[in-house]
């Protein structure tokens, strides 16, 4: 029963982390946004008087999308119509089952494998989950019953299975260096050296795979470059014309949840997981006591320091509202004060004479904290990407698919294995 | 219950048996392609069945790789047959295909 | 018991969408139906400890050659709502035929002793692929000519003589390597 509880706390902890970076990301897109093209974003909604930098957008956008009316076409195809934004939402989230997000975690003794399903052929049920999402697209595209909403849907399967092949061939080449299709033995192949100072990252083993791999990825969760099935100026908005309300809402968070999966993926293949550079889990161990310690007194002086920001800015905007917006600042500059304040009372505790069941659990939550940051980076990646560059033409996509990206992926992949069979 | 052998063949049994009357009675093109795919996917049962009950090796589930395998360059070639007779004569329905020209 | 229960399951996921596939008369339903059947046939495949098998199932038929079928269904504006997919006079041979069909074979299953014995199911990834390099090399190196040779045909085939325009069938190059 114990692992029944122990798979549902990592679809819990999954779940958590999927709807959470789904939330944050969307504040991320707008302002990143706003910060690339120079302008402030959204900053108006508020509880209170409190904006949180525009963290409430997110909120308010949920309620209006639950409030709003649901409209459908009358000529839909209700069935498909109505299975397919869960369909879409339910595949983006079970690409997860397979990622290491962990070494292990010790639980009353037992050894716990941060991962909810260590299959033997993961890299294979990541690509073919990623070949279902198409289903969810084409459903709706061809339920909704619109030629725009169809030409989306025709779009986004000729795209998928195009980059789904360069992915693959990118992939096969990680298979090749470390002999594996489990991504556990993956992540734990990427924590040891090279000539004693470089990490076996994927990125370094294999970087032409790593372009390769990314541009599919980009490909595949359709955005920007790359989001022709929703080129809002040429067919509208492509297979979500016809949805409204929750059901768009599904679409909306499985596009952040496809990125999310997509900068775990990243994460995971190519830039080590959630291993820690030069830091492999022995020494953290032994060191937890000075790494924790070390860790407190950083996060005490940085909120120190953003309290200290909030309240110069209370001073100089002292009374400049006239209304419940003056209150936020101080506000604020109490929460960060009070994260230093916990950060300095854990300090009494004295981290340094920790055990080693602490020193155990140390290293796990630094390995987990490690991959969320990894993730978080390659999301913001995405974002970047979409408010740089333009979009392609339909015709350049498929020629970049299938005459440049094959071939190279072959190379790659015969390249590599000519090194592996010399070295 | 006992789950072995009889059970997954019995399976197989049936997805062939509706693959063939697919083939046999539809008239569209892909339809009969899909008859196939059933008919197909009866075979790999059975291969992988008795790799794991009769054989206990994984000859069989080689098979069945080659033949999934087979299967996508079938219906490649086949589906790019069926567009190219929409093409051609404006209807996907095998039956009315019937001139050997335009 | 948790076991069986999931055979049946499985089962039914097989053989009822399956049975939808055959007598649908639309034929975006078949295809749509399909995919739960192709679904079911990969639970089966896992149920007997083919993992491999059945992510390749999942991989090639699912996210390939079924994405081909709907997409090519869609291309050729099968006929939405008209229900011409049946003729009767097809209908009762075909369903003598497969009738037989399957009698022979349930009357086979069941009177044959296929000397079945239990064993545990064995990993298989690291074997298969020592197979197909080792004692299946022939295979293997022939199964590849001709998807290249089924994509070549596939890119003609569907080539307009005034303009040349992107193969959109090439499902099959993800297992060419």
């Amino acid at each position: 029963m114990t692992i029944v509880f122990d798979t549902l706390a990592k679809i819990g902890f999954f779940f958590v982390l999927i709807m959470g970076l789904v939330v944050v990301l969307i504040w991320m897109e707008r302002k990143g946004a706003a910060f690339i093209q120079d302008r402030t974003g959204p900053n108006r909604a508020s509880i209170g008087g409190v904006r949180l930098a525009g963290l409430v957008h997110p909120v308010a956008d949920v309620f209006k999308l639950l409030f709003k009316e649901d409209v459908a076409p009358a000529n839909r195809h209700a069935a498909l119509y109505n299975l397919a934004p869960w369909l879409v939402m339910t595949v983006a989230m079970s690409t997860y089952a397979v990622i290491p997000f962990g070494d292990y975690l010790t639980v009353a003794g037992r050894r716990v494998p941060l991962v909810a399903a260590d299959l033997s052929v993961g890299l294979l049920y990541v690509l073919a989950i990623a070949s279902l999402a198409t289903y969810g697209v084409v459903m709706a595209g061809w339920a909704s019953n619109n030629k725009f909403t169809f030409l989306g849907g025709i779009r986004a399967t000729s795209q998928m299975i195009s980059y789904e092949i360069s992915m693959g061939l990118a992939l096969m080449g990680l298979v090749l260096v470390f002999s594996s299709l489990r991504l556990t033995d993956i992540v734990a192949g990427q924590g040891d050296l090279i000539w004693g100072f470089l990490p076996k990252w994927g990125v370094v083993v294999q970087p032409l795979g790593f372009i390769l791999f990314i541009v599919a990825v980009f490909a595949e969760t359709n955005r920007n470059p790359f989001d022709l099935p929703e080129g809002e100026s040429e067919i509208v908005a492509g297979f979500h014309l016809e949805y409204s309300s929750m059901k768009f809402a599904l679409f909306f968070m499985a596009e952040y949840a496809h990125m999310v999966i997509g900068a775990s993926l990243i994460a995971t293949f190519y830039f080590g997981g959630y291993q820690i550079p030069w830091l492999p889990r022995p020494l953290i161990e032994a060191n937890a006591g000075l790494i924790l310690t070390l860790k407190l007194i950083g996060v005490a002086l940085i909120s120190m320091m953003i309290a200290m920001l909030f309240f110069r800015r209370a001073q100089k905007e002292k009374g400049k509202f006239g209304d419940a917006r003056d209150r936020e600042p101080v506000l604020g500059a109490g929460l960060w004060v009070l994260v230093a304040g916990g950060a300095l009372a854990g300090l009494v505790l004295k981290p340094w004479t920790i055990g080693p069941v602490g020193a155990d659990m140390v290293a796990s939550l630094l390995q987990v904290m490690a991959f969320v940051a990894k993730v978080v980076f390659f999301a913001w990646l995405f974002i970047w990407v979409r408010w740089t560059l333009p979009r392609f033409r339909y015709d350049q996509l498929m020629h970049l698919g299938w005459k440049v990206w094959l071939p190279l992926g072959l190379a790659n992949l015969v390249v590599t294995a000519l090194v592996m069979a010399i070295v | 219950m006992n789950v072995g052998l009889p059970h997954f063949l019995t399976i197989s049994a049936v997805l062939f048996a509706l693959g063939l009357f697919a083939v046999m009675s539809r008239r569209n093109a892909i339809g009969i392609l899909m008859g196939v795919e059933l008919m197909l996917n009866a075979a790999n049962i059975n291969f992988v069945a008795f790799s794991r009950y009769v054989q206990h090796g994984i000859d069989g589930q080689i098979m069945a790789a080659f033949v999934i395998v087979l299967a996508a360059a079938e219906a490649a070639v086949a589906l790019a047959i069926v567009l190219a007779m929409f093409r051609n004569f404006g209807t996907v329905h095998a039956d009315t295909v019937q001139s050997l020209k335009r | 018991m948790t076991s069986d229960l999931v055979f049946i399951l499985l089962a039914l996921l097989t053989i009822v969408p399956a049975v939808w596939v055959v007598f649908s008369p639309n034929i975006v339903h078949a295809g749509f139906a399909l995919l739960f059947t192709l679904f079911g046939v990969a639970g089966l495949y896992a149920y007997m400890g083919a993992d491999f098998i059945a992510v390749t199932q999942m991989m090639v038929y699912i996210g390939g050659v079924l994405v081909l079928v709907l997409f090519t269904v869609m291309m050729t504006r099968v006929p939405l709502g008209k229900r011409a997919n049946y003729g009767l006079d097809r209908f009762v041979p075909a369903g003598v035929l497969s009738l037989a069909v399957f009698g022979l074979l349930y009357k086979s299953i069941t009177s044959v002793d296929w000397g079945a014995g239990h064993t545990e199911a064995v990993p298989t990834v690291a074997e298969i692929g020592t197979n197909f390099m080792t004692n299946y090399i022939f295979p293997f190196e022939y199964v590849s000519l001709v998807l290249l040779a089924a994509m070549i045909g596939a890119a003609i085939l569907i080539r307009e003589e005034k303009f040349s325009e992107d193969e959109p069938e090439n499902g099959e190059t993800e297992v060419q390597s």
